[in-house]
């Protein structure tokens, strides 16, 4: 099974990273960079990239650099919210890579795929996919929410790292952002998800905090690796569920590649 | 009764469906979603050992006899608490509604219990109907789905003030068990229907009722173990946990057994197979024998640890107490272990 920690650096890395020279247009180039602006794509429910859960069904680059992505979820009922978030998220890192001059996402057999890839072309949000039914601050706190969980599930993971190589209770809660792990996937994802919310994460920040932005006192750690570890066991345990049922229903192996056709 | 290594288990299985989801049955208009429901739990299926799948057509239409040889005979069931799911908008003649549930349940007794449904945005047509309802099949429960549909609206919430007056009148009524459907996310929309949180006040405010959260909010896991961590009445349904991973993601399985024994605690888990999504035989089967993969790993060492007393409680015993089900001598008694000792206490 993937995890976050065999992708390697470049699929951890923010669309604003991308190349800076703008090299030629298409070609096999651009489409691996399109594959790499692709790995910095969440599924905010599970915290894993779009690309290491297989949700790319193919990904086309004409040699004008028009580029057409075929999205597929574990079931045709996957929560549209959720649905939305990443194939809004896809067209964004994919429009952002330099040489790429036309983007065309496609979420395919999901039964709100109709509504979801009519908004997406026409450039509107989840409220122009079901104008009258939802609402887009609605879609936002929910994708907040769960980035305060994936965030409390990556520090706990490293911060058990560090008391099991011998750091004391004090060392972790009274750690800073610069003492913490380097080349650590989790880490690394745990400062980009403090960026998303807002919480600072420079070098004298406090290393581990609370989902509200505190530190975490050292009369609340024991409670609060508990508590990451059960979060962390709910998004393993629904990533795995959501792998199976992508696999069962696209029948795939278990060690193929990540992207289809 | 199921019987395993010369041992006898009782089972009461509180969450099966007989539904009916073929074609025949698709609302027009709505077909692509009759259609999307029926394959996504075929999916499901797909997470348990394959010798126990079967073709979409049999899924969609099983039959009384498919119920009665993989429910009773194959599975040892001795009891079955039938968990309704209406989807009128999208199934002509519901997906499985009180009705066809009662129409096996007349053929068998003593051996089914059929729960209704109350949807808080049907007003006061809804509460007669409850009414109705808990006379006529002489209701002990009610399965409520917050995710579901109804006439432009895409969900509630059982902290609505809406939804008191329906709690009030399962007290009046006797039903006494409310099964809250929060589980993986496949429905919704504009409203996080699947969120557990709101079970919270309903529970504090109703400690004469029994909250059980079926597939205990995954993946919403945390927030259902916080919130029953902290209400006594707040049971935990293992449908789709045991069927969803037990097989499929043996390790995980293990965490989430972990972490609820932890927070919940093996007196407030209920067995569920979810037929006709899995059977229950392989499910029984295996959580019979079940332990952590390899116990004294880092990853389950501090778990609490589930012997065969505590397996007979989540297999059949503690549902057996929430529904006033006569459990056999020899079968162990849910209470025994809890009186000796509060004898011992007070004999101390």
């Amino acid at each position: 099974m993937n995890t976050p920690a065999s992708l390697g650096p470049e699929a951890e890395a923010r669309p604003t990273r991308a190349p800076a020279a703008a090299p030629a247009a298409g070609g096999a180039g651009l489409r691996e960079r399109v594959l790499s602006a692709l790995a910095t794509v969440y599924d905010p429910e599970l915290d894993e990239p779009i690309t290491s859960l297989r949700f790319i069904t193919s990904c086309e680059v004409t040699p004008r650099g028009e580029v057409g992505v075929v999205l597929r979820l574990p079931t045709p009922q996957c929560a549209p919210n959720f649905a939305f978030l990443m194939a809004a998220d896809a067209r964004r890192a994919v429009r952002s890579v330099p040489g790429v001059h036309g983007v065309t996402i496609e979420l395919e057999d999901h039964y709100t795929g109709d509504e979801i890839n009519g908004a997406l072309s026409r450039g509107e949000g989840f409220t122009g996919a079901f104008p009258g039914e939802t609402d887009d601050d609605d879609l936002e706190a929910l994708r907040e929410l769960f980035t305060r969980k994936a965030l409390i599930a990556r520090q706990a993971r490293v911060c058990e790292q560090m008391l099991s190589s011998g750091a004391t209770e004090h060392d972790v809660v009274s750690a800073t952002v610069a003492e913490l792990p380097v080349d650590n996937p989790d880490a690394t994802r745990a400062l980009q998800l403090r960026a998303q919310l807002g919480f600072a994460a420079t070098p004298d920040a406090p290393a581990f905090i609370q989902p509200n932005g505190e530190p975490v006192a050292l009369d609340q750690l024991t409670r609060w690796l508990r508590a990451a570890r059960l979060i962390r066991t709910g998004l393993e345990a629904n990533g795995g569920m959501c792998r199976s049922l992508l696999a069962f229903r696209h029948n795939l192996d278990p060690e193929t590649q990540e992207v289809g056709r | 009764m199921y019987e395993k290594n010369g041992e006898k288990y009782f089972i009461v299985d509180s969450h099966l469906h007989m539904w009916s989801a073929g074609p025949d049955n698709w609302v027009k208009g709505q077909e692509q979603y009759a259609k999307g429901w029926i394959e996504c739990f075929h999916a499901y299926m797909g997470l348990g050992p394959p010798e126990t799948h079967w073709p979409i057509e049999k899924f969609m239409s099983y039959t009384h006899e498919d119920f009665v040889k993989d429910v009773f005979e194959d599975g040892g069931v001795d009891v079955g608490v039938f968990q309704s799911t209406y989807l009128k908008e999208w199934y002509t003649k519901g997906f499985n509604d009180a009705e066809q549930n009662a129409a096996l349940m007349e053929k068998y007794p003593d051996k089914l219990i059929v729960n209704g449904r109350f949807d808080p945005r049907d007003g006061d047509a809804g509460l007669k109907q409850l009414e109705e309802d808990a006379k006529r099949w002489n209701l002990q429960g009610v399965k409520l789905y917050t995710a579901e549909w109804n006439n432009g609206s895409r969900g509630w919430r059982l902290d609505d003030p809406e939804t008191q007056p329906f709690l009030d009148k399962c007290k009046d009524l006797g039903i006494k068990n409310i099964h809250v459907h929060k589980g993986p996310t496949i429905w919704p929309l504009d409203k996080d229907a699947f969120d557990p949180r709101d079970v919270d006040k309903a529970a504090t405010d109703n400690p004469e009722l029994n909250f059980i959260i079926e597939h205990v909010g995954l993946p919403r896991i945390e927030d259902f173990c916080f919130m029953a961590t902290q209400e006594p009445n707040v049971y935990a349904g293992l449908s789709v946990v045991i069927g969803g991973l037990m097989f499929a993601r043996p390790r995980f399985f293990a965490k989430v057994m972990g972490e609820l024994l932890f927070w919940v605690g093996e007196d407030k888990m209920l067995f569920g197979s979810d037929y006709g999504i899995w059977e229950p035989k392989w499910q029984i089967d295996g959580f019979i024998d079940w332990d952590y993969p390899q116990p004294d790993h880092e990853e389950f060492s501090d778990y609490p640890r589930l012997d065969d007393a505590g397996k007979r409680k989540i297999l059949g015993l503690n549902a057996a107490k929430l529904y006033g089900i006569q459990v056999p001598d020899g079968m162990g008694q849910p209470d025994a272990a809890a009186k000796d000792d509060a004898q011992l206490v007070e004999a101390g």
